[in-house]
């Protein structure tokens, strides 16, 4: 998924700066700049390759494409695609990663040991 | 009607990577350890590798990365000196890289990163490695031998199995992350036997593996 259809998520679009706390009850896209903090405890969040976020995220799922400075805990799934930068530590229960994202920090899958996915980069 | 496809319809085949294995004594004996401890803390300091996150978080352990070369590298690190000649500020490279108030690390995955790096950084990073390990934490380091050459590419190693690597050649992006040609990263120097053990001197014990294809595997105990 790279740019989600209008309807399906929230969208905060590349020329949006945020700062602050921010929380919602529904998949969120972003692709604008964002600092403080984003919590959608039973949603999804995409980070758009335009997007810059300095803030820790929390959410059932991650998928980031663009900037991410700060803590990411996911309590499903995060999805680093290739242009991906991310400075902060992941804290999930599955993981993948693909050829070219950079990662800088701890990665703690949590769950049962044998049960986290890594999928191989492509 | 066309029975054959004509062969100008098709796009040129795309020029895949070379990927080569190689067995690593090295990280045989780091495996025993990562297989036989629960819940190591682990810094690979190689480029991001799905592989390598696999590998070491489905037994349990804390993966930390830090691609320490493309850090090297940051024209960022660039200051005059006083005599007006450009040189690489250590000090600076230490106040962004390497800082982990929170972590002891068990085990630290050097690969070739000091025969890739600029002089300067060599020794201070290896000391502040010195710093966030535990006491007889282990770090796997690996070093050319003259035989390899200058050319000699640089390689990411991903773990595929308890004693193999599979090795992928580096270029590391423009710092933009923008359109832009890969830099090659070129081999800085040969470190000789003695000069291994000197950059780890303050280090408990040191051992020494060789291997055919040029490349002496070096494991070290804090």
């Amino acid at each position: 998924m790279d740019a989600p259809l209008t309807g399906e998520f929230a969208h905060i679009g590349k020329s949006v700066v945020i700062k602050g706390e921010l929380s919602g009850s529904e998949d969120l896209f972003v692709d604008g700049q964002v600092e403080g903090s984003i919590e959608l405890r039973n949603n999804k969040l995409i980070v758009g390759p335009n997007a810059s976020v300095k803030a820790s995220v929390s959410a059932k799922g991650v998928v980031i494409q663009g900037t991410v400075q700060g803590t990411v805990n996911a309590t499903d799934r995060v999805e680093l695609r290739k242009s991906a930068v991310v400075n902060g530590d992941v804290i999930t229960q599955r993981i993948s990663i693909e050829e070219g994202a950079f990662l800088k920090g701890k990665v703690d899958v949590h769950g049962e040991p044998g049960k986290a996915t890594v999928p191989a980069a492509s | 009607m066309k029975f054959f496809r004509s062969s100008s319809d098709q796009a040129p085949p795309l020029a895949v990577p070379q990927k080569r294995t190689r067995r690593s004594s090295g990280i045989g004996e780091v495996s025993r350890l990562l297989n036989s401890v629960e819940n190591l803390c682990v810094l690979d300091l190689g480029s991001t590798s799905a592989n390598n996150i696999r590998f070491l978080t489905e037994k349990g352990h804390k993966n930390y990365s830090e691609d320490l070369l493309r850090a090297a590298v940051d024209p960022g690190l660039l200051v005059k000196n006083p005599d007006g000649y450009w040189g690489l500020d250590s000090k600076k490279f230490l106040e962004e890289n390497l800082v982990y108030q929170n972590a002891l690390f068990d085990v630290v995955l050097c690969w070739d990163l000091a025969d890739y790096m600029p002089e300067v950084l060599v020794k201070p990073a290896i000391d502040r490695l010195w710093s966030v390990m535990k006491p007889q934490a282990l770090l796997l380091s690996f070093f050319h031998t003259r035989d390899a050459g200058p050319d000699s590419p640089c390689f990411r190693y991903h773990i595929t199995g308890t004693d193999m690597l599979e090795m992928q050649e580096v270029k590391l992006p423009p710092m933009s992350r923008g359109p832009g040609d890969r830099q090659a990263l070129r081999l800085q120097r040969v470190f000789k036997n003695r000069h291994i053990e000197n950059l780890f001197r303050d280090f408990a014990s040191i051992k020494f593996f060789l291997a055919r294809d040029a490349i002496r595997e070096v494991l070290v105990v804090r």
